[in-house]
């Protein structure tokens, strides 16, 4: 038998103009939209039948740090640039170039993470857990998994920019593609985050 | 992984596991784990997700088997079986309130979940569509094989709550919470598993859909693709939006359950006489719409796929064209879209209000339409047909009737008058049974008996097949038709112990009905479990086209290989030319040009 090759995987489909990868990380987006869709139609849910928001009295704006939140998004629209250089290094043929944008791009998420576990620890150090008020549970868990995915864009990222990009040297366009699909993703995480901020610390 | 090139090799020659990369290597043959565990060919993926499915729907179908001692004799000790399951589930023999409640949970989940979802979408999907389309192999092999592995450990995870302190989870396949909140360690298993099995199913839907789009062979326009396909694409589409809600919906549970919060628990909730100490101000309510945001759409999940089957069947036994084809796919599109804007109709006793009410039971009568289209069609396509009663077709015509009935016996529940009477009831249970079990299944043994040639190279065993007809399709009648007359005397669906109410002691003997009915089916699938594998080794060998059909897995080799087609296939005409006037043959298929 012979081997199976299988199609549109760098070369884009002439009627949909894109190639698989870049299709599947597209619908992949869809139902993260509805996953994140669903938090917020929950959150929208829950505070609406709140007496007061937040329950313990005061503002969000003050309850949580939003110079912290400020920086981190800050830090996280330019991880979103750095990522768009890597990708353009990629499609100018600068292997080099690319390596020094990721290598970038994965600083500034730990950047965000490390922030972000300062906010937290304070958080905890205070006695606001998760189970203090829907409030703090909402909080923590919306931008705990928010933070799941900063995690998996750093796995993925680091692969590109390490054992993954010795694809370069064999097909230069599959790999611009799949950081082209990387940033996409990327992207997302990043627009995630501009909904969570005003909606968590700032409404 | 690095080395490899999108000259994608599938199964055969996986460059990156030696260091060297290449073409040169294809012929080797691959280790065993890599081509029939670890493999990443579509056809062993839908074989491995058919076999898990089936030993899952008879693992479901033995926990309600266990269930129907309990309510045809209840309180009664239950003969040798008991002692198999041990003292704190059955004690004296007698089963024990809490067992109940998980063996209706997991009946529920596995059924749904475990069985039918894997083996309609997981199964089918995956060994069919390919080949109908005429692709080598689906979209993302590598991401395909991640889905049943991710799918496989969700199963055993599900499993193992029968094994923590406190049994599985009882809350019903449904979880609402309060109770699914404070229940024990079982729900908080059934939730991970539910999160891997969601996972996998996202995995699968993106491959599905890429496959489809782009994977088509030359000349398959959408409008030349089989039902099947356009069945299989709005399912995905289907899995792929609704199946995050519920994602979310378990994380926050989770969250409930093990970080202390309240999204589910509302202020001031009193349990066995103390009040809670939680924070309180979530909402059960919520859960519910989360939960049927999903679980609305999965019900189409759950049809979709039969109906692409039985249009499959249908079409081959009668030898003409479906009736309709157009009419069925736009059917089969608005149904998915429809389905998104129905889900509160299972939460009409909330007390959500007049206004969300008269919305969604106004959106459940007009998705309805679709159906009674989609059912017209294949009732069309029967009139004037020369019809052959094989296997399959038994079972495909079988399939009308009794999804008629589940879809009928429905709209009394989507009109809230009705429903105030009916919810809960063993009506409800009867209606959405006949919708998947003789439904559903029906088509799904269809699809089995049809494909199985394909997959194996070998018919299953006629005779067999036909005893097996016979007798499920008796049975299952005298499970589920009682259950209406049930529903409709006011018996509650989640009762232990039916004769505790008076309305209950009426219809008992029902319940003794349908128990010796749901063990004669159960006794029924033994035909089908011998004639599965006997005819792996004796089934009468077939060549590509043994049901001389038109649709392209009918032109690759019986059981393909690797690659799927000997020639890169080319579609000439529409799916279902059966009896063209002034042709040879009454059926000219789609892989072959016009005059040959």
């Amino acid at each position: 038998m012979s081997d199976t090759v299988i199609p549109y995987m760098v070369k884009p489909h002439p009627v949909t103009g894109i190639p698989n990868g870049k299709f599947g990380i597209w619908l992949f987006l869809a139902s993260e939209v509805m996953l994140f869709g669903a938090l917020f139609s929950s959150y929208v849910l829950i505070r609406s039948g709140a007496p007061h928001w937040p329950p313990e009295g005061g503002l969000s704006s003050e309850i949580l740090d939003v110079p912290k939140a400020t920086f981190n998004t800050a830090v996280l629209i330019t991880s979103s640039i750095t990522m768009v250089l890597a990708w353009a290094s990629c499609k100018l043929g600068n292997l080099g170039k690319f390596k020094l944008w990721m290598g970038i791009t994965i600083a500034l998420s730990f950047v965000f993470l490390i922030v972000k576990y300062f906010e937290y620890a304070h958080k905890f150090e205070l006695g606001h857990t998760p189970a203090h008020d829907n409030f703090y549970a909402i909080y923590f868990t919306m931008i705990g998994l928010h933070g799941v995915h900063i995690i998996g864009g750093i796995i993925v990222n680091t692969y590109l920019l390490t054992w993954g990009s010795k694809l370069w040297k064999t097909d230069s366009v599959h790999f611009t593609n799949r950081v082209e699909n990387a940033g996409l993703y990327w992207h997302f995480v990043d627009l995630v985050w501009i909904f969570l901020f005003p909606s968590l610390y700032l409404l | 992984m690095s080395v490899e090139t999108h000259a994608h090799a599938n199964g055969n020659g996986h460059a990156h596991d030696h260091g060297d990369h290449g073409h040169g290597d294809h012929g080797h043959e691959l280790p065993f784990w890599r081509k029939y565990i670890f493999s990443v060919d579509h056809k062993v993926i839908g074989i491995q997700y058919t076999v898990t499915a089936l030993v899952f729907l008879m693992f479901g179908f033995c926990l309600m088997m266990l269930m129907r001692w309990q309510l045809a004799y209840p309180g009664q000790p239950m003969p040798v079986i008991a002692k198999w399951i041990g003292e704190t589930a059955m004690p004296g023999g007698v089963m024990a309130p809490e067992f109940y409640n998980q063996l209706g949970a997991m009946h529920g989940t596995i059924m749904v979940f475990l069985g039918v979802v894997p083996l309609a979408v997981g199964g089918f999907g995956n060994f069919v569509m390919p080949l109908q389309i005429g692709a080598p192999d689906m979209a993302f092999p590598r991401i395909n094989l991640a889905s049943y592995w991710i799918f496989l450990p969700g199963c055993i995870l599900m499993l193992c709550g029968f094994f923590v302190p406190g049994g599985a989870a009882q809350s019903g396949w449904t979880s609402y919470p309060p109770l699914s909140d404070l229940a024990t360690t079982g729900q908080t298993v059934w939730l991970l598993a539910m999160v891997l099995i969601i996972t996998s199913s996202l995995l699968g839907s993106i491959n599905f859909i890429v496959t489809i789009v782009q994977m088509r062979a030359k000349g398959l326009t959408f409008w030349r693709l089989p039902f099947f396909v356009h069945a299989q694409l709005v399912t995905a589409f289907l899995l792929l939006l609704a199946f995050p809600p519920l994602e979310a919906a378990s994380v926050l549970q989770l969250m409930d359950r093990l970080a202390g919060t309240s999204f589910f628990l509302p202020s001031g909730l009193v349990v066995s006489g103390e009040q809670l100490k939680v924070a309180g101000g979530g909402s059960p309510l919520l859960w519910q719409h989360l939960f049927w945001f999903l679980a609305h759409p999965e019900v189409y999940v759950l049809i979709l796929p039969a109906l692409g089957i039985v249009a499959e069947v249908i079409a081959n036994n009668t030898r003409k064209p479906l009736w309709g084809y157009r009419l069925l796919v736009y059917s089969v599109i608005f149904l998915g879209f429809m389905s998104f804007v129905v889900w509160a109709h299972h939460m009409f006793m909330t007390g959500m209000g007049t206004t969300m009410s008269t919305f969604f039971q106004t959106t459940t009568m007009i998705i309805s339409i679709p159906s009674v289209v989609i059912v017209t069609c294949m009732l069309m396509s029967l009139y004037g047909g020369n019809i052959r009663f094989t296997t399959p077709m038994l079972f495909a015509t079988a399939f009308l009737p009794m999804f008629a009935i589940g879809g009928l016996t429905g709209l009394p529940l989507g009109l809230t008058a009705s429903d105030i009477y009916l919810h809960d009831t063993f009506y409800v249970i009867g209606h959405f049974h006949y919708v998947v079990a003789p439904g559903t299944l029906f088509a799904l043994f269809a699809g089995i008996y049809y494909w199985y040639p394909k997959a194996t190279g070998r018919q299953m065993n006629p005779t067999l097949g036909k005893i097996h007809f016979w007798l499920s399709f008796i049975a299952i009648n005298f499970v589920f038709m009682p259950m209406f007359f049930q529903g409709m005397a006011g018996l509650s669906r989640r009762l232990y112990d039916p004769t505790v109410y008076a309305h209950g002691r009426g219809v008992q003997e029902l319940n003794v009905v349908i128990s010796m009915g749901a063990w004669a089916l159960g006794v029924s699938q033994i035909f089908f479990i011998i004639n599965f594998f006997m005819s792996l080794k004796n089934g009468e060998k077939v060549l590509e086209n043994p049901w001389n059909a038109t649709t392209l897995e009918w032109a690759a080799p019986s059981p393909p290989g690797h690659g799927n087609f000997l020639t890169e296939p080319v579609v000439y005409r529409e799916p279902y030319e059966y009896s063209v006037p002034g042709h040879a043959n009454d059926y000219s298929p789609q892989f072959v040009a016009e005059g040959k």
